[in-house]
Order: C-alpha cells, then sequence, then structure tokens
C-alpha cells in the first residue's frame, strides 16, 4: 500500500475527478472506519466507501470483515455502484458462504428487472459465486435467462450454464439445461450461439464420451452461418469447436474448407489460426490429386506469412505453429525462406524460433542463402542464438549434402574469430559433420587441433577427443594430444572420460607401436582409479578384447559407424498429428500434448487426425475409437536411425545362439553387439542370470530424448562400445570381478550370434498361418421357456476376415416359426448384422436350423458395460425376444495388424506407461514359438521375439476394427507354466478384454 | 479459458487482479511477480509456465498485463485479447501508466466483467462498449434505449450504433505503409516488403453501406478481361500514376469488411465503424519502390582506427520531398572518439547508443548525400570481433513504396437523403520506413 499513500501524498487529496485516492487508506482503525462509511446515508459516501473497499482487496488486504455492510449497498439504483458490490461479493462469497445467502433475493429480484442490462449483470455475477446454498437458487432464474427475449441476457446465460457446471456437474445434468443449451446453437443472434458452443465445449471436454456436442451435418452448417456474422472471439469460438468435428466424407470435407477459407483474411490472428487448424486437419481428408487440395495448400501460405507482422508476442505463437506445420507439411511454406529471416531487433524468443524454422526449410534450392544469413547471425550478441546458428550450420551440412563443403568453410572461418564459444559449438557440429561424411574433411583437423587448448566444456572436450581418436592415423601428433589430456583424467566429466577411453583403444589398434604404454595407462585409470562403473565395466571390456584377441578387437572397435541421419529433432508423428489438432493451443507453444501440463480430467482425451478417405479406417468411431492410423499412414522411416538404434538396443540384450547363421553384416551395432553377443557369454560363463535380469531394465521403455541424444552425443561420440558399456556394466563387474582373466576362444562364432539372433525379428513374417481363428464353444443365449419355445444358441467366429455370428435357432414350440429378423443395440465396437438373417423356410417344430449371420463393425456405437456385451434382438412371427451374449474381444482383431518394428517400438513409448496393463496367464504349456504361431491364428502378430537367457519375449500387436492398436509383451520362461502378458493401449479399457482372449486362445 | 488476469507496475506490485476461474488462486499473483518481473534473466518466452499454470504476458511502457490459466487455451486468442484490452483501456483514458491505471481501476473492473466472462472474450469494441460503460452510472434509459444497446453489444454490426447523424458528411483514408529492408553490403536485397495499414476516419450518417476499390493485380485483370474497365472509378480520388497495379500477397480486414465476399468476388464492402479505425492490412512483396540506398564502406585501420563512409542515395521522383531521414551507423564499445563529416544535415556521435546519427531533414528525389567518420578505438585484448550491427535507416515519404493506388471508396445510405457524390473525401498516402537496414 504504500506506494498508494505516496501516490495520494503528491497528487492531493483535492483531485475529484480520479480514484486512485482510493488506494490510500489510513492504517488503522480502517476497516472501521469503512464500516461506518458503508452504512453512511448519503449515497456518495456509500460508494465511495465501496470503492476504498475494492482498492483494498485488489491490493490483497483482507476485508471480509466488511461482508454484511458491502452486501447491504447492493440494494441499489446505481448500476456502478451495484457491479463494486458483486464484484466483493464475487471475491467473498466464499469465504462467508452463510451471508452470501443474504444477497440471493437481490439477484432473483435482478434477474427480473426490466432493464436487460441488470438481468444479464445478475444473472453473470450469481454464476461467479461458488457457494452450494446459492447454486440452488440459481437455476430458476438462469432458466428464465436462458429463455429471455433479450440476445444480451442469453448470450450471458449461455455461460452461466458452463459456470454452474463447474461448480455442481450433476445439477446442470439433472435441470436440463444441457437440451436448453443445445438449442441455443440454433439461436437466431450470432452472438448467443458463439458463447453456447463456447459453453458446450468446455462440458464437453470434461466428459469425453458424452455426445454432447453432437456435431451433425446440421449443426455444422448452422455454426458456419453464425460464424460469418459474430464477433473475432465467437469466431474463434466456433472455429475451435469444427476442429473436433469429423466430417463424413471428402465432400463434406471440402465445402467445410471452402466456407472457412474467407477467415484466413481475418485480422485477428486467433481467427486465422483457428481457421488454419480446421483447414490443416479436414485436408486430411481430401484426395491429394483433388485441384482444391492444390489450392488450398496455395492458400494457406500468405496468411501465415502474415502472421509474422503481428506483435511480437503472437509472432511468437504463430512461430511455434508454424514449426508444426512445416514439420506436417513442408510443401506449404517451402518458397518462404526470406519472411523467417532473423531481423536485429526481433525479441530473442522470436529470433531462436525463426532459427528452427529456417533449418527445417533449408533445401539446396535457398541453401546458400540460409547460410549468409547463419554466418551473420553467428557474430550476433546472445550467446544462446549465436550457439544454436552455429549449430544450424551444422544442421544444413547434414541435411543437404551439397551444402556440406560450404558449410564445412564456413565453420572454420567462425573458428578462427576465436570466440570461446563459438568455437566450442563448431567442433561439436563439425563431429556430426564427420559422422555423415566420413573420410572427407579431415583436411580441416589441423586447425581443430589448434584451438584444444580453449575447450573448457565437457561436450566439446569430447567431441574434440573423438575425432582424434577416429583419425588417429593421420594426426601425427595424436598420441600426444591425447596424453595431454590424460594428464587431468580424474577432473574430467564422464562424458570426456569414456570418450577418451575409447580413443586412447582406437589410437593404439591404429599405431600399437607407440603407444602401448598410453593405453596401459588409460585402462589402468578407467579400470583401477575410477569409481564410475559405466567407465570401469567399458576398460574391462578393451582390457580383455585387447589381451585376447587383438584383431577381433579392431573388427569391434573401429568397425564401420552407420551415417547419422539428417532429421533428429523431429517431433514424433503420432505427437505431431494431435499437435496439428490443437494449433493455436497452448498445447502447440509448448509442443507437448495438453495432458503434460493440464490437470485433472480436461485435455486428456488425445485428439486425431481424420484418416484420407478411402484408406479404410473406420472414420465414424468416437473417442473409443480414436483411430491411431496415423501411425500406419506414417511415412516409414522418418526417424529411421532412432527406429535402428532401438532395434539394435533390443539386440543387444539377446542371448546365446541359436541354430541360423545368416550373413554377416558388418555394420557398426552389428560390432557392438558381437561383443556382447560372444564376448560376454563366455567371459560370464556360468553366470548368466545376473545379466538377465539386468537387462530387463535396460529396455523396455525407452525415452525418446535418450535416443536423440545417444544418436548425437553417445554414437557419435565413436565408440562402438559406449552405448554397450552402459547398457551391459552392472553385470560384468558383477560377474566377474576385478581382475582382467584371459578370455576363452569364442569371439569366432561371436558374429554369427547378432546375425542370427537379428534374423529373428523377422520371425513373425515368416510363421504361417497355422491354424484358425479363435472361436468360443456355443452356448445357449436365450432359453425357450423364455422366448416362447424359441431356443436360441450360438457362437462367435472370424473367418477370413469376416465376424460371424454362427446361429442355431431351435424351435420348441408347438407351432411353425417364421418371419425371422435380428437387430443389435448400439455396442462398443459398432458391430451390427451384415445381412438379413437367413432363415428361409418356417421352422416346424423341434426342428433346428443353423445360420451363420455375417457382422460388420460399421453401425452405431455405444460403450456397452462389460465392453464386449452385444445385446441382440431377435423377432419372428410370434414375439420379439431379447438376449445378450458377450462375444470374444479376438473377433475384432483384424488380418492387417501387424505392426512395423519400428513403429511398434515408437507406440510403445509412446503411449503413457499408465495404460500398460499387467495379467498372469496361468497352466500354459505351450513353447514360445507354438504360442505365437496359435496367437498368429487369431491376428495376434508377433512383430518381434527375443530370449533373455530362460526367457523368451514375444512382442506382439494387434489391431481392432474400428483402428484402435494394442500392443503386447508376452513373457514365457522355459518350464514356468504361468506367462505374463504386458498389455499397451490407447484405450486402456480394453486390455482386459484382450487378456482374456490370450488365454482363451492360447488354452483352446 | 482465460483463468484470470493481472495487472502490475514495474515493480511488480499489482494494480488490477481479477480473477475469473476457480483453479487460480492468489498465489498465482505472486507466482508471475517472483518468476517473471523479478526475474534476474530477461523473460525469453511471452508464455511462462510456473507450476502448471500458464502465464502470458504483454508490457506496454513498464506495465505488465498478464493473463493466467491451467487449461489448454487458445493461445493466440489470449493476446489478441490482451492487445484488445490495451487498446480498450487506450480509448477510455489514454496512455496506459500506472497513474492511469489507479485513477480508472473501477472503470478498468467493469471493462473486464464485462469484456470477459468466465474467461471468455466478449464484444470487445470500445464503440459499442461506451454506449454502456461510461462511468458516470447508467443515466435512466428508456426501454428502447436498452435493447438498442444489448442489440448492438450483441448484434451483427457491434462496431456501430443506429441513428448516428452528421451535417456533413466526410471521410479520410489514409494508406500509411512501412518499408522494410535487408540489404546485404554489396547491394543485393536480402529481404524487403511492405506493410500497409489503410486508416479510415469516417463521420458519415446512417448506416452507410461502403465499397472499397484499390488497384489490385487480381481485380484490374479480372476487369481487363471482361473489358469493363472502371475508368470513372480510377481518376476519382487522384487517379492512378505510375504502376497499373500491384500484387498483393496477402491482406487482413477489420471486422466489419464482409470476409466471405472478399473471398469470392475480392470486393470490399463494409458498413464502417464510426470515427477512426483500421480498415485493412496488407503485405506486398513484389516490385517494391525503396526508396532510399544505402551504401556503406567500412575500413578498418590497424586495430585503433575505423574508416566509415555511408553514401545514401533517394531513388523516387524529384519533385517528391522526403522527410526525417535519420541514418544510424552503429560504432563499436571500445569507440573513444569519433570525427564527422557529412554534406547535408547535422551528424552527431552518441555514446549512449552506440552510434552515430545522421540527421537530414527534408532531401528530394533523386538525389545523393554523403557522410564519412574516424572512429578512435581504444585498444582492447577482447578477441572478439566487433559484430557489426546493420546501419538503419528512418524517413518518411509520401507516396506509398508498395504502389498501392486507391481507385474509389463509393458510400451508399439507400434510407438518408445523401448519394455517394455529397460525401467529401480524402486520401493520403504515407510510406515510412519500418525495419530499414543495409549490413556492413
Amino acid at each position: 500500500m504504500e506506494w498508494a499513500s505516496q501516490l495520494c501524498e503528491n497528487r492531493g487529496l483535492g483531485s475529484k475527478m480520479t480514484d486512485s485516492k482510493y488506494f490510500t487508506t489510513t492504517k488503522k482503525g480502517e476497516i472501521f472506519e469503512l464500516k461506518a462509511e458503508l452504512n453512511s446515508d448519503k449515497k456518495e459516501k456509500k460508494k465511495e466507501a465501496v470503492k476504498k473497499v475494492i482498492a483494498s482487496m485488489t491490493v490483497g488486504k483482507d476485508v471480509s470483515a466488511l461482508f454484511p455492510d458491502v452486501v447491504n449497498c447492493m440494494q441499489t439504483d446505481n448500476l456502478e455502484l451495484k457491479k463494486l458490490v458483486y464484484l466483493y461479493l464475487m471475491n467473498y462469497a466464499k469465504s462467508q458462504p452463510d451471508m452470501a445467502i443474504m444477497a440471493v433475493n437481490t439477484f432473483v429480484k435482478d434477474c427480473e428487472d426490466p432493464n436487460p442490462l441488470i438481468r444479464a449483470l445478475a444473472v453473470r455475477t450469481m454464476g461467479c459465486i461458488r457457494v452450494d446454498k446459492i447454486t440452488e437458487y440459481l437455476c430458476e432464474p438462469l432458466r428464465k435467462c436462458l429463455k429471455d427475449e433479450d440476445p444480451y441476457v442469453r448470450k450471458t446465460a449461455a455461460v452461466c450454464v458452463a459456470k454452474l457446471h463447474d461448480i455442481n456437474a450433476q445439477l446442470v445434468e439433472d435441470q436440463g439445461f444441457l437440451d436448453t443449451l443445445k438449442d441455443l446453437i440454433s439461436d437466431s443472434n450470432p452472438m448467443v450461439v458463439a458463447n453456447a458452443v463456447a459453453a458446450l465445449s468446455e462440458i464437453a471436454e470434461s466428459h469425453p464420451n458424452s455426445n454432447l456436442l453432437d456435431l451433425n451435418p446440421q449443426t455444422i452448417n448452422k455454426l458456419l452461418t453464425a460464424l460469418n456474422e459474430c464477433t473475432e472471439w465467437g469466431q474463434i469460438f466456433i472455429l475451435d469447436c469444427l476442429a473436433n468435428y469429423t466430417p463424413r466424407d471428402d465432400r463434406e470435407s471440402q465445402s467445410i474448407c471452402e466456407r472457412v477459407t474467407p477467415r484466413l483474411s481475418h485480422a485477428n490472428s486467433a481467427v486465422v489460426l483457428s481457421a488454419v487448424k480446421v483447414l490443416m486437419k479436414f485436408m486430411e481428408m481430401l484426395p491429394k490429386d483433388l485441384d482444391y487440395y492444390g489450392t488450398l495448400l496455395k492458400k494457406l501460405a500468405p496468411p501465415l506469412v502474415t502472421l509474422l507482422s503481428a506483435e511480437p508476442e503472437l509472432q511468437y505463437v504463430a512461430l511455434r505453429n508454424i514449426n508444426l506445420i512445416v514439420q506436417k507439411r513442408p510443401e506449404i511454406l517451402k518458397h518462404e525462406m526470406k519472411v523467417f529471416f532473423v531481423k536485429y531487433n526481433d525479441p530473442i524468443y522470436v529470433k531462436l524460433e525463426k532459427l528452427d524454422i529456417m533449418i527445417r526449410l533449408a533445401s539446396q534450392a535457398n541453401i546458400a542463402q540460409v547460410l549468409a544469413e547463419l554466418k551473420e547471425y553467428a557474430t550476433e550478441v546472445d550467446v544462446d542464438f549465436v550457439r544454436k546458428a552455429v549449430r544450424a550450420i551444422g544442421r544444413c551440412a547434414i541435411k543437404v549434402e551439397q551444402s556440406a563443403e560450404r558449410c564445412v568453410s564456413t565453420l572454420l572461418d567462425l573458428i578462427q574469430t576465436k570466440v570461446n564459444y563459438v568455437v566450442q559449438e563448431a567442433i561439436v557440429v563439425i563431429k556430426d559433420i564427420f559422422r555423415k561424411y566420413p573420410n572427407k574433411y579431415e583436411s580441416v583437423i589441423a586447425t581443430l587441433c589448434e584451438n584444444l587448448d580453449s575447450l573448457d566444456e565437457p561436450e566439446a572436450r569430447a567431441a574434440m577427443i573423438w575425432i582424434v581418436g577416429e583419425y588417429a592415423e593421420r594426426i601425427d601428433n595424436a598420441d600426444e594430444l591425447l596424453e595431454s589430456f590424460l594428464e587431468g583424467f580424474h577432473d574430467e566429466s564422464t562424458q570426456v572420460q569414456l570418450q577418451l577411453l575409447t580413443a586412447i583403444v582406437k589410437l593404439f589398434l591404429k599405431k600399437p607401436t607407440e603407444t602401448q604404454e598410453l593405453v596401459q595407462q588409460v585402462l589402468s585409470l578407467a579400470t583401477q582409479d575410477s569409481d564410475n562403473p559405466d567407465l570401469r565395466d567399458r576398460g574391462y571390456i578393451y582390457w580383455r578384447l585387447l589381451s585376447t584377441d587383438p584383431v577381433a578387437a579392431k573388427e569391434v572397435v573401429l568397425a564401420e559407424k552407420p551415417l547419422i541421419s539428417e532429421e533428429t529433432d523431429l517431433i514424433e508423428p503420432t505427437l505431431l498429428e494431435e499437435l496439428i489438432c490443437h494449433i493455436g493451443t497452448l498445447a502447440s507453444v509448448y509442443h507437448k500434448p495438453p495432458s503434460a501440463f493440464v490437470e485433472g480430467s480436461r485435455g486428456v482425451q488425445h485428439k486425431r487426425l481424420p484418416a484420407r478417405a478411402g484408406s479404410g479406417e473406420s472414420t465414424e468411431s468416437p473417442d473409443v475409437g480414436q483411430s491411431v492410423s496415423g501411425v500406419s499412414d506414417a511415412p516409414p522411416a522418418v526417424i529411421p536411425s532412432q527406429g535402428d538404434l532401438l532395434g539394435d538396443l533390443l539386440n543387444l540384450d539377446l542371448a546365446p545362439p541359436t541354430t541360423t547363421v545368416p550373413p554377416v553384416p558388418s555394420s557398426m551395432q552389428m560390432g557392438a553387439m558381437d561383443l556382447l553377443g560372444g564376448g560376454l557369454d563366455s567371459l560370464m560363463g556360468d553366470e548368466p542370470e545376473t545379466s538377465g535380469s539386468h537387462y530387463r531394465t535396460e529396455v523396455p521403455s525407452p525415452q525418446p530424448a535418450d535416443f536423440s541424444e545417444r544418436e548425437l552425443g553417445g554414437d557419435l561420440g565413436g565408440s562402438p562400445a559406449m552405448g554397450v558399456g552402459v547398457g551391459v556394466g552392472v553385470g560384468v563387474g558383477v560377474g566377474l570381478g576385478p581382475a582382467p582373466v584371459g578370455m576363452p576362444a569364442g569371439l569366432g562364432a561371436a558374429p554369427a550370434v547378432g546375425g542370427g539372433l537379428g534374423d529373428l525379428f523377422d520371425l513373425g513374417g515368416g510363421v504361417g498361418m497355422t491354424s484358425g481363428s479363435y472361436s468360443p464353444p456355443r452356448v445357449v443365449w436365450l432359453q425357450a421357456m423364455k422366448a416362447k419355445g424359441l431356443e436360441i444358441s450360438g457362437t462367435f467366429a472370424r473367418r477370413g476376415g469376416v465376424i460371424q455370428m454362427d446361429v442355431s435357432l431351435t424351435n420348441k414350440a408347438m407351432s411353425v416359426m417364421s418371419d425371422f429378423a435380428v437387430q443389435f443395440n448400439k455396442n462398443s465396437f459398432g458391430m451390427a448384422p451384415a445381412g438379413p438373417l437367413q432363415v428361409l423356410t418356417p421352422l416346424g417344430p423341434n426342428q433346428t436350423v443353423e445360420v451363420s449371420l455375417p457382422l460388420s463393425s460399421t453401425g452405431p456405437v455405444m460403450k456397452m458395460e462389460p465392453l464386449n456385451n452385444l445385446q441382440v434382438a431377435v423377432k419372428n412371427n410370434i414375439d420379439v425376444f431379447y438376449f445378450s451374449c458377450q462375444y470374444p474381444i479376438s473377433l475384432l482383431f483384424v488380418e492387417d495388424g501387424k505392426m512395423d518394428r519400428q513403429v511398434f517400438l515408437a507406440t510403445w513409448k509412446d503411449i503413457p506407461s499408465d495404460n500398460e496393463a499387467q495379467f498372469q496367464i496361468k497352466d500354459c504349456h505351450l513353447s514360445s514359438d507354438a504360442a505365437s504361431n496359435k496367437l498368429q491364428g487369431s491376428n495376434i502378430f508377433t512383430v518381434a521375439k527375443r530370449t533373455v537367457e530362460a526367457q523368451d519375449m514375444l512382442y506382439q500387436s494387434i489391431k481392432l476394427t474400428n483402428g484402435i492398436w494394442v500392443l503386447a509383451e508376452l513373457r514365457i520362461q522355459t518350464g514356468n507354466p504361468n506367462y505374463t502378458l504386458s498389455v499397451k493401449c490407447r484405450a486402456p479399457e480394453v486390455s482386459q478384454y484382450v487378456s482374456q482372449c490370450y488365454e482363451l486362445i492360447l488354452k483352446n | 479459458m482465460i483463468g484470470g488476469l493481472f495487472i502490475y507496475n514495474h515493480k511488480g506490485e499489482v494494480l488490477i487482479s481479477r480473477v475469473y476461474r476457480d483453479d487460480i488462486g492468489r498465489n498465482a499473483v505472486d507466482a508471475f511477480r517472483v518468476n517473471v518481473i523479478h526475474a534476474r534473466q530477461q523473460v525469453r518466452s511471452p508464455v511462462t509456465n510456473i507450476a502448471r499454470t500458464s502465464f502470458f504476458h504483454v508490457k506496454r511502457s513498464n506495465i505488465w498485463l498478464a493473463a493466467v490459466t491451467k487449461q489448454n487455451v487458445n493461445a493466440a486468442m489470449v493476446f489478441e485479447f490482451l492487445y484488445k484490452m490495451c487498446d480498450v483501456m487506450t480509448a477510455y483514458f489514454g496512455k496506459i501508466s500506472e497513474e492511469n491505471i489507479k485513477n480508472n481501476f473501477v472503470l478498468i473492473y467493469e471493462l473486464l466483467d464485462e469484456i470477459l466472462d468466465f474467461g471468455y472474450p466478449q464484444n470487445s469494441e470500445t464503440g459499442a462498449l461506451k454506449t454502456f460503460i461510461t462511468q458516470q452510472g447508467i443515466k435512466s434509459q428508456t426501454k428502447e434505449e436498452q435493447s438498442q444497446i444489448t442489440s448492438q453489444v450483441t448484434g451483427q454490426i457491434g462496431w456501430r450504433r443506429e441513428g448516428i447523424k452528421y451535417r456533413r458528411n466526410e471521410l479520410f483514408l489514409d494508406v500509411l505503409e512501412s518499408v522494410n529492408l535487408l540489404m546485404s553490403p554489396q547491394g543485393q536485397v536480402l529481404s524487403a516488403h511492405v506493410s500497409g495499414r489503410v486508416v479510415m476516419k469516417s463521420y458519415l450518417s446512417g448506416m452507410p453501406e461502403c465499397k472499397f476499390g484499390m488497384n489490385d493485380k487480381i481485380v484490374i485483370d479480372k476487369q481487363g478481361k471482361g473489358g469493363t474497365t472502371d475508368d470513372a472509378g480510377k481518376s476519382e480520388l487522384g487517379g492512378s500514376s505510375g504502376k497499373q497495379s500491384i500484387a498483393i500477397d496477402d491482406c487482413t480486414f477489420h471486422q466489419c469488411v464482409r470476409l466471405s465476399k472478399f473471398d469470392s468476388e475480392r470486393s470490399i464492402s463494409f458498413i464502417p465503424p464510426d470515427g477512426e479505425y483500421e480498415l485493412m492490412r496488407y503485405r506486398t512483396t513484389k516490385d517494391i519502390i525503396l526508396p532510399f540506398r544505402v551504401i556503406p564502406l567500412v575500413r578498418e585501420v590497424g586495430r585503433t582506427k575505423l574508416e566509415v563512409k555511408v553514401v545514401i542515395k533517394s531513388n523516387f521522383k524529384p519533385s517528391l520531398l522526403a522527410q526525417k531521414i535519420e541514418v544510424r551507423i552503429p560504432t563499436p564499445l571500445n569507440t573513444s572518439g569519433v570525427q564527422v563529416i557529412c554534406m547535408k544535415g547535422k551528424a552527431k556521435y552518441k555514446a549512449s547508443e552506440n552510434a552515430i546519427v545522421w540527421k537530414i531533414k527534408r532531401m528530394a528525389g533523386m538525389k545523393e548525400s554523403q557522410i564519412s567518420a574516424e572512429i578512435e578505438l581504444l585498444p582492447t585484448n577482447d578477441k572478439k570481433k566487433w559484430a557489426r550491427p546493420p546501419i538503419s535507416m528512418n524517413f518518411e515519404v509520401p507516396f506509398a513504396p508498395s504502389g498501392l493506388k486507391v481507385r474509389y471508396l463509393k458510400v451508399f445510405e439507400p434510407k438518408l437523403n445523401y448519394s455517394d457524390h455529397d460525401v467529401i473525401k480524402w486520401v493520403r498516402y504515407i510510406g515510412r520506413s519500418g525495419i530499414y537496414e543495409t549490413r556492413c
């Protein structure tokens, strides 16, 4: 309050026109004085007092003690005063619920006021008072206001329903306000429509399964009409709501797009971005060869560019979104590189974002310009920005091969500036360039070596050491350089230590004669003087490898490395799709799904892009059936190396050889595998269990960040053993004790090991279709006594991709039955009869007829309890009978449910671990191959298999008719009849049923 | 949606705090102060997430406006709203300053109550708001007046009220362009664009229907094909000279413009708000007239001296005059002294700004002027080279660098007895420098 009183002294209390004087209050007895003023007879004085109260409230003083006095002022004709009192009420009602009741009468009275502004004010304020008792009184006035003749009152009442719902959802439903709200979508006033849409969208968000918004072509049409007429804010509400709709076909999609495109010229950036969201989403459904598709793409670019001339905060939001759009549809902005050039006066957050987009848009056509710009940026002031610019040059080299040489020379120029952080950053990226173009730019090594002393960041030091080790044969004084690092070995960070160890081993393998002493020194430093298990273990591995078979060591350590990929920082396709559905929102700014930063149930729902027309995906499936089509649609190898790496991590842990010996690929990972596959095995001799248990923790839930890091950091580090060292570490240490021992023979067989294991991954494909799909035993669904003599029994089966319901109808009555027909209630997976019930001849007494009813899964959907419940009505000439039955969910497993290995890995880690469920399958005596075969018969596909000691792990994928993917890991331990099944799915409610199917199929 | 809105002064004291949602507590006010306003480092993003609460902020002079939310709100909308909030406040009480905010806090609360309901932005057009948020207390309105207000606030034409009357129907059109340039030292245009605005001041009676026409390439080409050139319209407002038509990359309109009509026919029709407003914004990148060319020459003489020579050339009709020309030549941080010689205008070394500022009041087209400077440097052992920020320029010219011309603005008001010819129309073109930089 000090500033307030000071100000007051300066200005003098005399300035009658201003309100700032209210911010001054005497310190003591202030409440008492205010109380007196509030109860004054003079209207003016009262008003002044209330203003003072509000001013105190603003700065955080507790003036709740004045509650009754303030509420007393409520009964007034003065609207300004009334609003102030209401403001006070909204703040303090919760802390004084009993006294708040005093206000109710006034509210109710105001809701009947002839002045619509007052009616609206009352209903608006009442909704903000979160006191249960008041809420009860709110219902009647609200109901009236929702039907008020004045649109201003109606639009306010519409929002009030959302407020009430936030306080007491049940009450809103019981009172039928939701229906009234739905009616308002057809209101004649566009603003009422917009607010109703906003309120409904918000309520729907907290009820993911309700069909509240019930968007259909009619309502969509109403919304599109209102879109042309309402305020800019209303347009945003409507567009955001439209984005949740999934058009039925590409024609509808196109017609909506046509009506939304004019919004791209709106002055309000939020309207533009929301329109872009709708278009980006609906475009997904348009066939690419359509003319309109191309037109639309062209129309999207200019408005996006225009967003960049908005205020910097909006530019930032726009750039974060453009970053997503560019990843999803690079063609839109491919010619617009120039607009992303950084301006000197841009705020830093805009600069950094622009830089990101520049790299994404870099191509052979514009690389010269981009490089010139980047070089310019590298001389700026802001350290982060400069670093990013240098890094960007490296990324350009990797992305656009033709430019690599120019990039390298630019980097060299920058190194010449001798600015410390520029040099370090440049060396880190040059290492990446070496990884991408081996044996091409070694000429620059000399320049790099000159800067050895100035490197003080671990990443840069490690990169430099890697370079020295990798090109040791070309650097005359490599041993001296490395030796200089070795002096302070224990002060280095782990990253540098590991790198140094590997580099010196490389050096030794290349120049064995002069460097023996050095290698011994580093090995002993790493193994005997270090407490770091990773380092120690890596040291031991090298030590043994070198002492056992130097030739093999050479093959392993100096193996050819796979090239690194150009796009390591792309957002994962599934996440990208979700973020595209959230364009304009916070999620798109953070590049995180809403569930990552929103509490509670809101926003937890994952949004997906609709499937392209003709892709065969059922687009009608509601939330349960959120199609994960994105996964399968995604280009097969957007992040190729990541997948490979993952796969290889899996590979790594594979245990001893099986029989097949395919040709040995000579990649670096293979090398790594050899090292472990054979080496370890022989090293560890009789103690395989220890490592087995250790591996388990390494593989299952890889974090995405981890991998890109490994990709860029670890692996680039050059040592094949790096990743390995970490993975195996503990096992070795524990199993063997510190003394290096001679290694038994066995390395010779090693390559075969890796190869053979790798091959196992293709196992799934090689297994033929053996047994048919699982079909449960027949049961009686409808007993004769309950159905006037008609007995129905039956089962379900999946044959050749068609779900069939095999029914036998038995007439146990005395008269003939005819005119059979069947109908299903809505059910969880939209099962519906695909044809009529074919009972051609009338069914005589004691006759039985067998019918196969083909089913489709495109019917109406409603969630059932249990999920696989099916309610059936059968009609004949006598009556209609109802029964319900449960089908095994395996019926819904479709034939193309085999997931690509990489997609599997990506999806597995993308599904949050909360969605993982574990089950035990007891008393099952099948071998893993037999189990895999059996499961495949029912469309449960084994994507990969790996064996860790005595345990087989089958990684399996299942796709349901509605596009849900289910991923499973089945663990089978030889000799143990109890299997463990882990199921991961985006719709976790399915998991339980899937596990039941496993049990049924495996035991059948 | 928006959960709360706070306004702080530069010290981080709260001036206004309005909470709309239950999930925003009082501690949010402090969280923003501690983590953003009082943060040790400069804030690196206008959106900050603190303990799962997101804060959007904008700054106006030394006042912070922050919107808070815990949900996945439409971020673009929140910023647009904050800007709008600033506009509304400016329209009510002028500059946004601590003093003005304190003086009008009751008004601001009233406004916040009206334009944001449960965090959803409502009608925020000042024209409409001023009809019923007056701070004089609503005088006894008649029933008709009340319903007129509500129908305007919620109506399709929320930006204009009925029954406006002027004795003289008059309108002013300002075409305001800012031309942006980034040029390499060798004179190569790295990027250039014009962002323009058409600002209209309308003093028209009734509910006039307006139609605006300019030399938009698409329209002209279409008419050319149809064979119906609107010559009358062309010569009506100042005539067309120079380029026939210009290619507009993109444009956005005030919400009064019927967008669907623009999309289908590319015609700009609307019922204007009363008084001043921005009719449209546009952007062009093709065939821009760059009013000035800057030719820099920087020579490092040893380690302690720099020689700088800058030539500027004006590139427009000799009959036109550019004004308020200012060239800003950055100098290194270790500058110890500067000697400047210029042919025209005044040049001064400003140590506090690390720049030589050269000002010329007026300059006609097709002229040239030059400045040369010798910069003495203190010897430093700083290894980092001077970053050489670009030379920037400011100016004002009386034409539109994009080449845009207003062809017509027709006014129809069928209910009142005045016609298009009775309306007095004024058009003015002003081209200003935006970010006009030449690297050196």
